[in-house]
């Protein structure tokens, strides 16, 4: 039971929900750069648990399953295709063995990151409690490294090889409805709502006021590291040394240059640049799912509301959980 | 350097959120040992009190970061856990000086191991010998790891060695680089960028995720550097092997 990698993509990885734990020992959290998207290839694939799904990036990758196998596409939609006929994202799909999975170019006007999850996930070995790839360092996900060509990649679930059998269960998972709640769709926000960094009163009001009235550009030096915003530059109001101290998902930090750094997925455990705010959780995924050179701008949000909508969408994940609960059945048989 | 016994109920600290997935508890705004010490003890007492939705305690020099998932079935909001870690903080706990590990660095020094060590001696105005033997000097801490996995800040060394870091920084330091600045010591566990004075290194694995723990140095655990030469240094990367 595996996938044999006929094409690697520009930049496909196996990511999880992230490597909590060591960030004391200054290891990155790294994980799904749109931990939404991801979380729910995993539900639409009928999986319970979290396993890592494949992070795939503008130029998708070719993939051939060697077993049957069900599996569910997310986030950005890459015009899949399956033995060259277009199929459907955010939905439960069957493979057979021989079938070749690709990829088209994205719309400019869709997302970046795709997710492609399995039923059962893919064998992967956990490092540090995570399967996550992290490139720079070189560990987890598939041998510490984007996809390559002729990489096998292990699946753990099998399904029934009968021709026959197999038909049934595609059209049983054809009749499930997916609804997925508004909560959770891929919808592109005017503003992306921050909170105050702890460093920003040290900034001066012109910064304070730029950042949330500004539009900014996604710059090309943009990674899982970090996305780097072009704008009106920002500056503490008397600039001083920061000693390194803990960083997080969303940190907007800005080195002396003035120019806007927002910590993503791979981000460093810990930094010494000023942070002036901070995006709020349920508003990352779409920051993730922009490219370099889209604008953005920013509004500003209470702490109370952001935990709120944050504890709505986990709300929207139990209920969509329950929900599929006949599609996971129908995969257990 | 201020050594006098610091307790957090004596000490005045402040919590305040860092986003909606993490808070922040600052001890202090400097550099100094009690400080440090103290961020410690509440790493470790927050560590300890496994805090329901709590994912990582990660202390700094003068800050703890308590990264926590507030949207679960027990996670806490912002203000429930902030009131929980103050009842915890005002227990009287003392500075960490018990639970760290007592951790001896081989360490050669100079020539190709420490390209930077007679510019340090220069800069301080002493001799390369006083360099190692200042540097050398037991009670050293792990204030904190970041940066890369297993990379190690450690101090505060002697006033002697407060060198400001170097003009151009370094595109890429060989693993292992010992290298100081401003009365820290840092190592480097893997090829990277980095602006600190190089004056030796050592054979020591700093990062190994397959290995448990995964990295040398823990943050708390007390560090005295040792001096050996190339000799040593080649048994002991061999023997590493």
């Amino acid at each position: 039971m595996s996938i044999t990698v006929l094409k690697p993509g520009l930049l496909s990885t196996f990511q999880d929900l992230g490597r909590t734990g060591s960030q004391h020992v200054g290891v990155p959290v790294c994980g799904a750069m749109d931990l939404k998207a991801h979380r729910l290839a995993n539900l639409l694939a009928g999986n319970d648990a979290d396993h890592a799904s494949l992070e795939i990036t503008l130029t998708g990758p070719t993939l051939r399953f060697e077993a049957p196998a069900c599996f569910a596409m997310t986030g950005a939609n890459l015009q899949p295709t399956l033995n060259g006929n277009p199929v459907a994202g955010y939905r439960p799909l069957i493979a057979r063995a021989g079938d070749v999975l690709a990829f088209g170019a994205a719309p400019p006007d869709t997302g970046v990151r795709a997710y492609l999850a399995v039923h059962g996930g893919y064998a992967l070995t956990p490092v540090l409690g995570s399967t996550s790839t992290y490139v720079r360092g070189g560990f987890g996900g598939h041998a510490g490294r984007a996809l390559a060509k002729g990489d096998v990649i292990g699946l753990h679930a099998s399904l029934p090889t009968a021709p026959e059998s197999l038909s049934e269960l595609a059209q049983a998972l054809w009749q499930i409805r997916v609804y997925v709640p508004s909560a959770l769709s891929g919808r592109t926000r005017d503003y992306l709502r921050l909170l105050p960094g702890v460093h920003w009163d040290e900034f001066t009001a012109e910064s304070q006021h730029d950042l949330l009235h500004a539009e900014f550009r996604i710059s090309t030096q943009s990674d899982r590291m970090g996305y780097r915003l072009e704008g009106p530059p920002l500056a503490m109001s008397t600039p001083r040394q920061i000693l390194s101290e803990a960083t997080g998902y969303g940190t907007i930090q800005v080195p002396s240059g003035g120019e806007a750094i927002v910590l993503m997925a791979d981000r460093q455990s810990t930094g010494g640049y000023p942070k002036i705010a901070q995006v709020i959780s349920v508003d990352l995924p779409d920051l993730a799912q922009r490219r370099p050179g889209q604008s953005v701008r920013f509004a500003s949000i209470e702490l109370d509301e952001a935990q709120r909508l944050d504890g709505q969408r986990e709300e929207a994940f139990t209920q969509l959980r329950e929900a599929l609960a006949p599609l996971r059945a129908l995969l257990r048989t | 350097m201020n050594e006098s016994p610091l307790t957090s109920s004596s000490a005045a600290w402040r919590i305040q959120p860092q986003g909606d997935r993490c808070l922040m508890i600052y001890f202090g705004d400097q550099i100094d040992m009690s400080i440090g010490r103290l961020c410690l003890a509440a790493a470790n007492l927050l560590r300890h009190a496994e805090l329901p939705g709590v994912t990582d305690v990660v202390p700094s020099f003068i800050a703890l970061a308590v990264h926590y998932q507030p949207n679960g079935r027990h996670g806490p909001r912002y203000a429930e856990l902030a009131a929980q870690i103050e009842r915890l903080l005002s227990q009287d706990i003392t500075p960490d000086t018990q639970t760290g590990r007592d951790v001896e660095i081989p360490v050669c020094y100079g020539g190709e191991y420490g390209p930077d060590l007679d510019e340090v001696a220069r800069h301080a105005g002493i001799s390369t010998d006083e360099v190692i033997s200042l540097h050398t000097q037991p009670g050293n801490l792990v204030f904190m790891l970041g940066f890369a996995p297993g990379l190690p800040y450690i101090g505060v060394h002697d006033e002697r060695l407060n060198i400001p870091r170097r003009a151009s920084p370094r595109t890429a330091v060989p693993p292992g680089s010992v290298a100081v600045a401003n009365r820290q010591s840092v190592l480097y566990p893997s090829r990277l960028p980095g602006g600190w004075n190089i004056i030796g290194a050592t054979p020591l694995s700093l990062f190994d995720p397959a290995r448990t723990p995964s990295t040398l140095m823990q943050p708390g655990d007390r560090v005295r550097f040792v001096p050996i030469d190339a000799t040593e240094f080649d048994r002991l990367r061999e023997a590493q092997q």
